[in-house]
């Protein structure tokens, strides 16, 4: 559709050039304008608005969760299946926190109680899945290292054993995770905007968005501007030329390992407050999207990342609003289409 | 002739030739021996999956192809057939159609995700057909009005497979055989009188055997298959690729004829699947813990053995059915209401499962027939690198 527009320009020859070179250069800006255009040309600006706002904020957790196997993948080379056990986790540390530990605070609706309560949950969530993150990848990565088929057989068998220890301390039934007071409702835009007046906003999604962000640009700040960002990056493009310096990788792969199922534990406790309820598979069901974001950004890119999960989420949202039944479908069509287009994901470079 | 039907793989091992024999003899005398309504379905499973994790040894094992959309094909087969009998009636003219319709699809399909496999990475198989069977899944559970849904359909199966076909008046006679090794201990006298039970033949058993043959030739055809050049070159890639492709085979052409193959392979599974078990939802179809399943059978039973597909589904479906019994024995001596009563409840066997998965992984990574041929050969070239002297010995033994 905006191919239509630009061929209006004065020069169409320069114009369609620069078009393809943007599309080439750019290709997770293109399909993110193309997606976004296509949307808002099937409903009316109110609704996209709406999903637009919540297909980001699910892009945003996605991404956290996303993140850490992608920068799992580029550094160590290690494909960890159980990362969907990591989410669960974290949803299940968070869930803890804040129905058992802190419901008096959770319960009560003024922002600062509530605060006090969700923080320490989330803190708990990235906590607990690092935790056993670290123990996952002595006891159960390291012995693996650089055999690909293998990884895939342990680690599918140790996100067995980690859900099964959910069942174990947590029961097997699903757990419901009221979300705090002052995080449901929604903001009002006000009427006398154009277009979008009177559009209600839900305040746990503009969060959501808002912590997605915050943890995107610090993870580029580190990786960009920091002296283990500069090892990280060396690291995945010749590990063995950084441990000729003098520099111990392994200590810095599980640092990574650690970071990255710290994340999953908190983007899972992000979603259980963002469904408010819970159950030891939803790990499994959320690793679709996980892989599918990974494999459209590109394996071991965090920027291909970030586009990857927002745009899985625009889908999902869009699609999902348009025929409900559809909304899988079109995610995993969105990758297949993206693979046959360019092979290795978006922004395939492994670099940031 | 065991050398044609056995196409010159044999198991090479005194042990596991016992085990395949009791496995072998067990399936096809199976009705016959044990009694009971749960022992008949589990045999009828292992038959069923037999097929399932050897057509998918042939991509794991002999290729090094990881797949996660073999439930999908699977699937597609048992869903064919069940949406055919629901749409034509139960004739047999309703069940080709709904083979020749999932076979079709899963050629399909199967072309479209071994092409697929051509433009990524190795490793991007896996995550794609994981996403792929998803959707897939996802797919089936939301088109109530053509699949049922989570509810599932009902299979009618023609009137010779079914329960309500009695081609005999007389029961035939069974022999209880794990009824008599206790009855040996409980009560000697009367063990032979008290094993013996009335087994009344019915479509049910004709289904059974028509599982059980169908198991015997697609084994029999992945073993000819395997030991063919056609399975040597598969091997050649598994073991390195670049070097294959060097050599002038076209690597390309080889992997996805060996995701057709195992592919249509599964289709015919799942076929079996929906006619044995006569009901067929998402569940028991296409969910990713059956995949998961089907892989630690694989991996269980040997990687790149067949007759490791046949040992690993033996002793996993053993062990989803009994271990639960075994667990719930040993619960009742701990505590009650104790984490140690949670961590070997009856509910918790896959825990245990997973953990001997893992342990396996590191420790046999060759799985149950990979080491007891190891540990075979390991005897016979003790034997040979004895002195001269000692062999001898044994020649003297042996006359």
């Amino acid at each position: 559709m905006s191919a239509h527009d630009e061929i209006l320009e004065p020069r169409p020859q320069g114009a369609i050039a620069r078009f393809r070179a943007f599309r080439e250069k750019q290709p997770h800006l293109f399909l993110l304008v193309l997606m976004m255009l296509v949307a808002f040309f099937m409903m009316d600006p109110r609704t996209w608005v709406v999903l637009t706002i919540s297909g980001l904020a699910m892009g945003a957790m996605v991404f956290l969760m996303a993140s850490g196997m992608t920068l799992t993948f580029g550094l160590m080379n290690v494909l960890n299946l159980a990362h969907g056990a990591f989410i669960s986790l974290g949803a299940f540390a968070g869930a803890t926190v804040l129905v058992h530990w802190l419901n008096a605070s959770a319960g009560e609706s003024s922002l600062l109680a509530n605060l006090a309560a969700v923080v320490p949950a989330l803190g708990f969530a990235l906590a607990v899945a690092g935790v056993v993150g670290l123990l996952f990848e002595r006891l159960v990565i390291r012995p693996v290292y650089g055999d690909h088929l293998k990884q895939i057989l342990v680690t599918v068998g140790g996100s067995i054993i980690l859900m099964e220890m959910i069942h174990v301390i947590w029961g097997p039934n699903e757990i419901p995770v009221p979300r705090p007071d002052a995080l449901t409702g929604a903001f009002l835009v006000p009427e006398s905007w154009p277009v979008i007046g009177g559009v209600a906003l839900e305040k746990y999604r503009l969060i959501a968005v808002i912590l997605g962000l915050a943890v995107y640009g610090m993870m580029t700040w580190v990786i960009e501007h920091t002296r283990t960002g500069i090892l990280i990056r060396a690291g995945v493009e010749d590990q063995e030329m950084v441990e000729v310096h003098g520099y111990r990788i392994r200590l810095l792969f599980l640092g990574v390992f650690v970071a990255g199922s710290a994340l999953a534990g908190l983007g899972g406790a992000m979603w259980a407050m963002y469904r408010e309820i819970i159950t030891a598979h939803m790990g499994d069901e959320l690793m679709i999207s996980v892989i599918v974001v990974i494999i459209l950004g590109g394996l071991g890119s965090i920027k291909g990342c970030f586009y990857g999960a927002v745009l899985v989420g625009l889908i999902n949202l869009y699609v999902g609003y348009l025929e409900p039944r559809l909304a899988a479908v079109a995610t995993v069509g969105l990758m297949v289409g993206v693979l046959m287009w360019r092979p290795q994901g978006l922004i395939p470079v492994i670099k940031v | 002739m065991m050398q044609r039907l056995l196409s010159g793989d044999y198991p090479r091992s005194r042990a596991l030739t016992a085990l395949l024999l009791i496995i072998g003899v067990s399936l096809a005398l199976g009705p016959f021996l044990f009694p009971g309504v749960r022992a008949f379905s589990m045999l009828g499973m292992i038959c069923v999956f037999i097929i399932v994790v050897a057509s998918y040894d042939l991509m794991l094992g002999y290729t090094h192809i990881v797949s996660f959309a073999h439930t999908m094909f699977f699937g597609i087969g048992a869903y064919g057939v069940a949406m055919a009998s629901d749409a034509f009636g139960s004739g047999y003219g309703a069940l080709f159609i709904g083979i020749g319709g999932a076979m079709l699809l899963t050629i399909l399909l199967s072309l479209l995700l071994g092409l697929l496999s051509l433009r990524v990475k190795a490793i991007f198989f896996a995550l794609v057909t994981l996403a792929v069977a998803f959707a897939f899944l996802s797919l089936v559970t939301q088109l109530y009005n053509l699949t049922g849904g989570e509810d599932g359909l009902a299979m009618r199966v023609p009137r010779e497979l079914g329960p309500a076909f009695r081609p005999f008046d007389e029961p035939w006679v069974g022999f209880d055989v794990v009824g008599f090794i206790t009855g040996l201990f409980s009560a000697p006298a009367g063990a032979f009188q008290n094993a013996l039970f009335d087994v009344r033949i019915s479509g049910k058993h004709l289904m059974y055997y028509v599982a059980f043959v169908s198991a015997v030739l697609v084994f029999l055809f992945l073993l000819r298959m395997v030991n063919s050049p056609f399975g040597r070159v598969l091997q050649a890639i598994r073991e390195n690729e670049f070097r294959a492709q060097a050599l002038g085979y076209r690597t390309v052409f080889y992997r996805t004829a060996v995701v057709i193959v195992s592919a249509l392979l599964a289709t015919l599974a799942g076929v079996l699947f929906a006619l044995i078990n006569r009901y067929v939802n998402p569940e028991n179809t296409l969910n990713f813990e059956l995949m998961v399943f089907i892989l630690l059978m694989c991996v269980i039973g040997g990687m790149g053995t067949l007759y490791g597909a046949v040992v690993g589904t033996a002793v996993f479906l053993l062990a989803q059915n009994y271990l639960q019994d075994l667990l719930k024995l040993l619960a009742g001596f701990t505590e009650p209401g104790s984490l140690l009563e949670h961590l070997v409840g009856p509910d918790r066997w896959l825990l245990w499962f997973g953990l001997l998965f893992v342990l396996s992984v590191y420790f046999f990574p060759t799985g149950i027939v990979g080491q007891l041929r190891l540990w075979a050969a390991r005897r016979r070239q003790r034997r040979a690198g004895d002195s001269p002297l000692a062999e001898q010995g044994d020649q003297h033994h042996a006359s």
